[in-house]
């Protein structure tokens, strides 16, 4: 991740609009239901799809036989991996693989061909009648047993060269970082706890499923219509997919019901288009529930070992970590950020930490907000709460003791610029929850927790009406209130209301190309490209201004929305609105259309410090999350209420990886809780009211001090929830999700113990 | 699919009999239809029963008995001014069910006729002796025959109902004097959910001393399970701790459970004791008279 900032001024006090809490602009449709999702687009003679997808782990495909399917009355397409484009490499081969096999059915829940009909019944029946024959292979889905030497192997020769010699087949990717000497380290300390750690799968529960209106006519000219959070992406691997140039596909991004990282990814659209391609009409595909869980990417599943020595004071000598990541049948579980996270809080003499990348017969896993951090602060907190536990040691005294700061080698290599760390453990201690009196069976976990920002290609065009108002265009889908907050910034450099910036999430067609909404981006390099571009636009409405007045250009300032004279030699002209300048000028050069397109490369890092109160009953093991505080830098928080809910989002979300929520896959490697019945994500009910304090430590690389907020939220939940339930039932817990099976087990195990403690 | 509406229980048997395919009935439609969706059933007769006179009556009889008409939600139970006056467990486990909304359609019939192991409102009805009445074709007309509650549920996804019987009405009887239900279920979040365990505890008092006691387990074994033992250990006693021991030690050796994504063996076998007991004090609490 880019961490060399771009000289620029910050502007961080005396704000007008920045800083307040408007209305959203789309939310009067959402309330209403007028907002129009993924599976919402309609078009004439409409057809419906349907995929057939693999019932086992791990078979290779003998036969597809569609002649029964193809043969219904309705079904106007058929389509298999024949029906795509050939001689792909790297990735987009990997995605291609992943929505349509070849040759192999790699997980359950794999497509193998699809179908498009007049009805969605008519295509669900007609999947049916489609005949595959498979010939049965031994399969694997714990990430340990895929490392095994007698593992079976997903596809060999999948590995790249960083992986070292001796690894089995479906180790594909290996990192290792660090610095000083942890040998030294370690021999130096007063203690040295080292443990093993374990998390499950996780899938990122948007309730929107995956949905698209696709056309691809003969010429090769195509329109996609899908909830996606880069639809630009979307164009590009669709283009690849299916064989046609990239600027022939226009994709439109429809409003978005959650993504968290999991519509990063394309699984469907290039299906659509081969379908439309083949029947001649547009065609619809809409994922059920349970396709989402088996075939879209859930988050990796982790193995971990974590050693940290530290003096009987608190003070940290080494640490030291192997990640093993289990990413699905395809290369990408996300074992280097993994490695590059668990440590980022701590200003380490001596770390070293080893990440790998393992294939397995699940789903190729995709991003989960902060892709790879939240495992590993589960794994490195632990150990730190432990440490705190065996010393006698107050938790936020020792994570101050060993914060970075600006200056710090980063445990992943460059030296962090201006960070907040610092301020969010002092204001955590500083709150009044982390000294509140504990119920029975209440625990009290904190966590710090690390995550990157990222820039990434931007472009953004600001159009002027005549009467003064402004038609903003990015290209980053809004997942998370970003219109809001781009509607604020226009507003603040141009002074006017917010109201006056309506702004719209262009098509592919309509801008230069704009990364993918992740890496907690789009406030920062969205955020800075809407300022730059109304900055261009100021300039070109002060030429205007110098024009009428016949003046120099750099003779005119603008001031709350008004063209004036920098100063009294400039002349004594009356403010000139925007209002006036736009009003005319058709006639005083033409359009006023101001845009900037860039790689904006000064993303802050952004930490955060939790606290959580958890209540376990000791009869049933089950947990209550009864108090909940989460503190974190957010640079500069533009819209502090849609700030407020990244944090508390991310607390939900990881409040249920922790407790509840894991793929399970049997002894057949089905996975068994395709629905939220059994895929259980918090409910409302099962949340405390999540309190929040923003720390603003301005990011230098941004003109406001604006850090991404929306991912580092969640990464230290995992580790509070299981620091507090470890403290309430007096059992380390180092494996999520912490079930009440899970815990009671635990205590059983615990009393078990005690008692042939005390019989021997 | 044929979709009937039919506006009697005569009609209603008479189109059930002649149906030849797959035959589902809805009344609120909670389980029928989340299974048509999911493509897990697609009946050729969906027999619509709510349009029926009286199907979505509370009536509260004469002897002091209920009569809960097919097609009355758990919403309406809920609301009702005086029903769980008097069956408090009852009310409670059907409430247990769903969201708000489901509430609002879902009935303690098609709990029952779902065939699950571990509906909430079950093992309540089983617990207060709550019978069904169940009509069919005869060789003159129809005719309706009263069966116990304990007496559907034979397995998972099975029921004792054959061809053409229709359920036409749930029968409550009339509470007795100091006697008390409660209903606990088990699950993981605190609601939208399905349970791991299910205990249903309806005692009589005379004095402080329990004079009568139905324990009935759900979610832990193929069908629900009437633990006489767990009865027992209650009778005669005040509720003390070993009373409650006692019943804890019957209700987990009544389990025979499976190990499944929902819970474990281990988990469900403990759990039925600690929730037994839990149980137990809320109906001896109401039995003497507290409104809880």
């Amino acid at each position: 991740m880019p961490n060399d900032t771009q000289k620029i001024s910050v502007k961080t006090t005396d704000f007008k609009v920045v800083g307040t809490t408007p209305d959203r602009p789309d939310g009067i449709d959402k309330v209403t239901g007028r907002a129009k999702f993924g599976a919402d687009a309609y078009a004439p003679g409409m057809l419906h799809a349907a995929i057939y997808r693999s019932p086992h782990a791990h078979a290779k495909i003998v036969k597809i036989d569609m002649s029964r399917a193809g043969a219904l009355k309705g079904v106007k397409a058929v389509v298999t991996r024949a029906d795509f484009a050939t001689g792909l490499a790297g990735e987009n081969w990997n995605i291609l693989e992943n929505i349509m096999a070849s040759d192999t059915a790699l997980y359950d829940g794999h497509a193998i061909c699809a179908v498009a009909a007049t009805s969605a019944l008519i295509a669900r029946d007609a999947i049916k009648l489609i005949d595959v024959e498979y010939e049965m292979l031994p399969h694997v889905t714990d990430v340990d047993k895929s490392m095994a030497s007698d593992a079976p192997v997903i596809r060999a020769g999948t590995a790249d060269k960083s992986v070292p010699a001796g690894l089995g087949e479906n180790v594909v990717r290996y990192h290792e970082s660090g610095h000083g000497d942890i040998d030294a380290g370690f021999a130096a300390a007063d203690l040295v706890i080292e443990d093993t750690f374990k998390t499950e799968a996780t899938h990122q529960g948007y309730i929107e499923p995956h949905a698209c209106l696709a056309t691809l006519d003969t010429d090769g000219k195509g329109e996609v219509w899908c909830c996606t959070q880069g639809h630009f992406n979307v164009q590009k691997v669709c283009a690849a997919l299916v064989g046609t140039e990239t600027s022939q596909i226009r994709v439109t991004a429809s409003e978005i019901g959650g993504g968290f990282g999991g519509k990063t990814v394309v699984f469907i659209e290039p299906v659509a288009l081969a379908l439309s391609r083949k029947a001649n009409r547009p065609v619809k595909l809409v994922m059920s529930r349970s396709e989402v869980f088996r075939a879209s990417g859930p988050t990796a599943s982790a193995s971990m070992d974590i050693k940290i020595g530290m003096m009987k004071d608190g003070r940290m000598t080494a640490a030291s970590a192997v990640y093993r990541m289990q990413g699905g049948a395809f290369p990408g579980a996300p074992m280097e950020f993994t490695s590059m996270c668990g440590f980022a809080p701590y200003n380490l003499e001596n770390v070293h930490q080893i990440g790998f990348d393992v294939m397995t017969n699940r789903p190729k896993q995709a991003a989960y907000r902060a892709p790879g951090s939240p495992m590993a602060a589960f794994a490195v907190e632990s150990v730190v709460d432990e440490l705190c536990n065996e010393l006698g040691l107050d938790p936020i005294e020792v994570r101050l003791m060993n914060a970075s700061h600006e200056g710090t080698k980063a445990s992943y290599g460059p030296t962090f610029q201006r960070i907040g760390l610092v301020q969010t453990l002092e204001a955590a201690k500083a709150h009044p929850h982390f000294t509140a009196p504990l119920a029975e069976n209440t625990g009290r976990g904190i966590s710090c927790g690390f995550w990157f920002n990222h820039g990434g290609e931007t472009s953004v065009t600001m159009a002027l009406s005549e009467d003064g108002t402004v038609a903003l265009s990015v290209g980053t889908p809004d997942i998370g209130g970003s219109r809001a907050s781009m509607g604020q910034m226009a507003a603040e450099e141009l002074g006017i209301p917010y109201e006056d910036v309506r702004v719209t999430i262009a098509d592919t067609a309509t801008l230069g190309y704009n990364e993918i909404s992740h890496g907690s981006r789009v406030t920062y390099a969205s955020g800075l490209a809407t300022i730059e571009a109304a900055r261009d636009t100021l300039k070109k409405l002060c030429k205007r201004a110098a024009a009428k007045w016949g003046i120099d250009e750099d003779a005119v300032a603008w001031v709350d929305g008004c063209a004036v004279p920098s100063g009294a030699n400039a002349g004594d002209f009356d403010p000139l609105p925007i209002g006036k300048i736009t009003r005319s000028m058709g006639r005083t050069g033409g359009p006023i259309v101001g845009h900037y397109e860039a790689t904006p490369e000064g993303a802050g890092v952004s930490f955060a410090t939790h606290i959580v109160d958890a209540q376990v009953d000791p009869e049933t093991g089950k947990t209550a999350i009864t108090r909940y505080t989460v503190v974190q830098d957010a640079g500069k928080a533009i819209h502090p209420t849609y700030v407020e809910g990244q944090f508390q989002g991310g607390a939900a979300q990881g409040i249920g990886w922790a407790l509840n929520e894991e793929y399970i896959y049997g002894t057949d490697g089905r996975l068994q809780n395709t629905i939220f019945l059994d895929y259980r994500i918090p409910v409302a009910s099962d949340l405390p009211m999540i309190d929040t304090v923003i720390v603003e430590v301005p990011n230098p690389g941004h003109p406001y001090g604006v850090r991404g907020v929306g991912e580092t939220s969640i990464c230290p939940p995992l580790a509070a929830v299981a620091n507090a339930v470890s403290g309430a039932v007096g059992v380390r817990m180092t494996q999520l999700p912490m079930t009440p099976p899970h815990i009671l087990s635990e205590l059983g195990k615990k009393a078990r113990a005690k008692k042939g403690g005390a019989n021997g | 699919m044929q979709y009937h509406t039919p506006d009697s229980f005569e009609d209603a048997v008479a189109i059930a009999n002649a149906a030849t395919g797959t035959t589902r009935f809805l009344a609120g439609g909670t389980d029928v239809l989340v299974q048509l969706r999911a493509d897990i059933v697609t009946p050729d007769d969906l027999i619509d029963i709510k349009h029926i006179a009286g199907t979505h009556d509370i009536t509260h009889n004469a002897d002091g008995s209920w009569t809960i008409g097919v097609a009355v939600t758990g919403a309406e139970m809920s609301e009702h001014p005086t029903l769980k006056n008097d069956w408090p467990g009852l009310v409670e486990a059907m409430d247990l069910v769903g969201s708000t909304q489901i509430q609002g359609r879902a009935t303690l019939v098609g709990n029952l006729c779902n065939g699950s192991p571990a509906a909430d409102s079950v093992p309540a009805m089983i617990a207060i002796n709550a019978s069904i009445d169940i009509t069919n074709a005869t060789d003159t007309g129809t005719a309706t025959r009263q069966v116990a509650a304990a007496d559907i549920h034979t397995g998972p996804g099975k029921t004792s109902l054959t061809k053409g019987d229709v359920i036409s009405a749930v029968n409550i009887p009339a509470v007795q004097p100091n006697s008390g239900d409660a209903y606990l279920r088990f699950i993981p979040r605190t609601e939208m959910d399905i349970a791991v365990v299910g205990v249903a505890v309806n005692l009589t008092l005379e004095g402080d001393t329990i004079t009568a006691a139905k324990v009935v387990l759900g979610a832990v074994a193929p069908s629900y399970v009437t633990v006489t033992d767990a009865a027992n250990a209650l009778i005669g006693s005040t509720l003390d701790e070993a009373a409650l021991d006692a019943l804890a030690t019957a209700a987990s050796a009544a389990c025979n459970p499976i190990d499944d994504k929902r819970g474990t063996i281990e988990f469900r076998t403990q759990v039925s004791g600690v929730l037994a007991k839990r149980a137990a004090v809320i109906a001896y609490a109401r039995a003497k008279g507290a409104n809880t």
